[in-house]
């Protein structure tokens, strides 16, 4: 029993981040149809940067803040120079454009003098604390990765269904054109949702630093939540959170339990199964599915 | 024009054994036994339009289906094939969930194909030496030239000739409008198959070359980031076209040695580790920004001015 909770606290926690993650590539596919491959090393991006400000001296918090905030400018930035120009071509151009940004920004950070080719600790204020909860005990690191993700989602549900711009963004997933119709300034948009889905790696990278460690390599992680995203149900927001839940469970219960090897490929056996028997996810309608 | 520069490339590649450093020679190997992986992925992405995330996984059945095999004093023309047939049915496997899905759908089915098949090799360490990898024999290293050389002709030129055909013609519609090639009863489940069983075959050709090549495989080598990059290869040298193919791979080989150059010429001491995984991301993103036909597309177009 205690394990089975400390297993499944462990497993919400990484799940968070998967969703977190998982969130970044449906978000961006709603507005604008593209899969970002890069959205892992976003995330690592986002570690790196919450690393160096904590370095310089900032307190966690602020630094989680200072992370989001440089995460979605240079979203901003690579949908503005790198993505935009090669709006309306077909997919595999622009899939491919954003494996290269990938690409990129993984040989950028590893290239860093003296910090990119290492691997870093990155303590909340939490680290080393646990709390018994209902008979099991847990990291306290996990409770914050669970309460940080609770509060976004919490923040996102609110944005999107009240906040002018957010009700302006579901506009244009729903529908561009007509979007465009009513006023709606579709560029700029594209630019809003690239920024949003970049700060939610960066965050998702910080958070993720307790569990993994910092590294150039971390942004893999996002090859795990892509899968999140599908076995919920690609484009549903609901859907990518409860695909990374799910995953970060399965995988807990499968690294105790299950023989060596197996939580590596649970995401994917899992997506595997679900693209077989069910195209449109577990959350998602069939139509959408196109 | 064309046919000049054909033959004068021909004529290099047979004086290329005289005339270049061992080095050189396995250089020019390692550009033919991509040649080869890069016309199986070329059929199946640049022509059938099938965005696979996989082939290295193909490449890696083929490697230690000629490692194993090799090791067992098979004779290596049986060796190869049973590499090629073994990849080839693999996949087979890849194309069953993946033969309803296309796009984005069949791009994450394929990467998690690939996954799946990079944890066997390292789990199943009864056959595979798990992360140890095995060890493979090497062959008389001029003599295994002529056979990559003429592994990545006949490859080149099998492209060409399936393409002329029904086969192929099945390929360009399915790429250009999935409907459309329905409606004009083409079975789009069985050629897509048959597409992703035929450029596996291909990449485990290829893998059974590197293995030699390499003399050791290892689980390592077949990651995800080799599909990644086989196919930045293609679409910088150009999808769809045969010249790409080529152009591509030697790309891919020769940046590495360039940017060594550069290092020299700047003296730098060590190059930052990281500085290939940037040179190779921002000359894809440049390609696809400015040159989409890729650099043969481009040299084409420059010629004809």
């Amino acid at each position: 029993m205690d394990t089975t909770l400390t297993l499944a606290i462990a497993g919400i926690a990484t799940g968070c981040v998967y969703a977190l993650v998982a969130l970044g590539f449906v978000l961006i596919w709603k507005a604008t149809q593209v899969v970002n491959f890069a959205q892992g090393e976003l995330m690592m991006l986002g570690g790196f940067a919450g690393l160096g400000l904590v370095t310089i001296g900032w307190p966690w918090p602020l630094a989680l803040a200072g992370a989001a905030l440089a995460g979605a400018l240079f979203g901003l930035l690579a949908e503005r120079v790198v993505l935009r120009p090669l709006l309306g071509q077909p997919h595999i151009p622009i899939v491919m454009t954003t494996l290269g940004l990938g690409f990129m920004l993984k040989g950028a950070v590893t290239m860093i003098p003296g910090a990119g080719a290492e691997t870093h600790a990155l303590p909340t204020p939490f680290a080393g604390q646990s709390i018994a909860f209902a008979g099991a005990t847990a990291a306290a690191d996990h409770f914050l990765v669970i309460g940080v993700t609770l509060l976004l989602g919490a923040a996102l549900f609110g944005f999107f269904r009240l906040a002018p711009l957010g009700r302006a963004l579901r506009a244009t997933a729903q529908n561009p054109r007509g979007a465009q119709l009513v006023g709606i300034p579709l560029a700029r948009m594209q630019g809003t949702i690239w920024a949003l889905a970049a700060g939610l790696a960066a965050i998702a990278g910080m958070l993720l630093a307790p569990l993994t460690f910092v590294h150039a390599h971390m942004g893999l992680i996002g090859l795990k939540a892509l899968p999140a995203a599908v076995i919920g149900g690609f484009g549903s927001i609901p859907g990518a959170l409860a695909g990374g839940l799910l995953l970060g469970l399965v995988e807990a219960f499968a690294g105790f339990y299950a023989p060596e090897g197996v939580k590596d490929i649970a995401a994917h056996v899992l997506v595997l199964a679900v693209l077989l028997l069910r195209p449109a996810g577990l959350f998602g309608r069939p139509q959408e599915n196109t | 024009m064309r046919r000049t520069l054909v033959v004068i490339v021909l004529l290099a590649l047979a004086a290329a054994p005289a005339l270049l450093s061992p080095w050189g020679l396995s250089q020019l190997t390692f550009v033919a036994i991509y040649i080869v992986a890069g016309t199986g992925l070329m059929l199946l992405a640049g022509h059938a339009g099938q965005l696979s995330l996989c082939h290295a996984a193909f490449i890696g059945v083929g490697a230690y289906v000629e490692a194993i095999l090799h090791a067992r004093g098979w004779p290596l023309p049986v060796s190869l094939l049973s590499a090629t047939i073994l990849a080839s049915v693999t996949g087979i496997v890849a194309a069953w969930p993946a033969r309803k899905l296309s796009g984005i759908y069949l791009a994450i089915a394929t990467l998690s194909f690939g996954f799946i098949v990079q944890e066997i090799f390292m789990r199943w360490e009864s056959v595979t030496g798990g992360n140890a990898g095995l060890a493979v024999a090497n062959l008389d290293a001029g003599r295994f030239y002529w056979l990559a050389l003429a592994a990545s002709l006949g490859a080149l030129w099998l492209l060409g000739r399936l393409l002329a055909g029904r086969l192929g013609r099945a390929f360009i519609a399915l790429r250009e409008d999935m409907t459309a090639a329905t409606a004009i009863g083409i079975a789009v489940p069985r050629v897509k198959v048959t597409a992703f069983a035929l450029a596996a075959a291909f990449g485990g050709l290829a893998g059974a070359l590197y293995a030699h090549q390499l003399r050791f495989v290892s689980p390592e080598q077949f990651d995800w980031v080799m599909s990644i990059e086989l196919l930045m290869m293609l679409v910088i040298g150009g999808l769809g076209t045969r010249a790409g193919i080529v152009i591509g791979a030697v790309f891919l080989i020769v940046l590495p040695q360039a940017i060594a150059l550069l290092r020299d010429g700047l003296g730098w001491v060590t190059p930052p580790a990281g500085i290939e995984l940037f040179a190779f991301g921002f000359a894809l993103v440049l390609t696809l920004r400015y040159a989409p036909a890729g650099l043969a597309g481009w040299l084409g177009k420059s010629a004809s001015l």
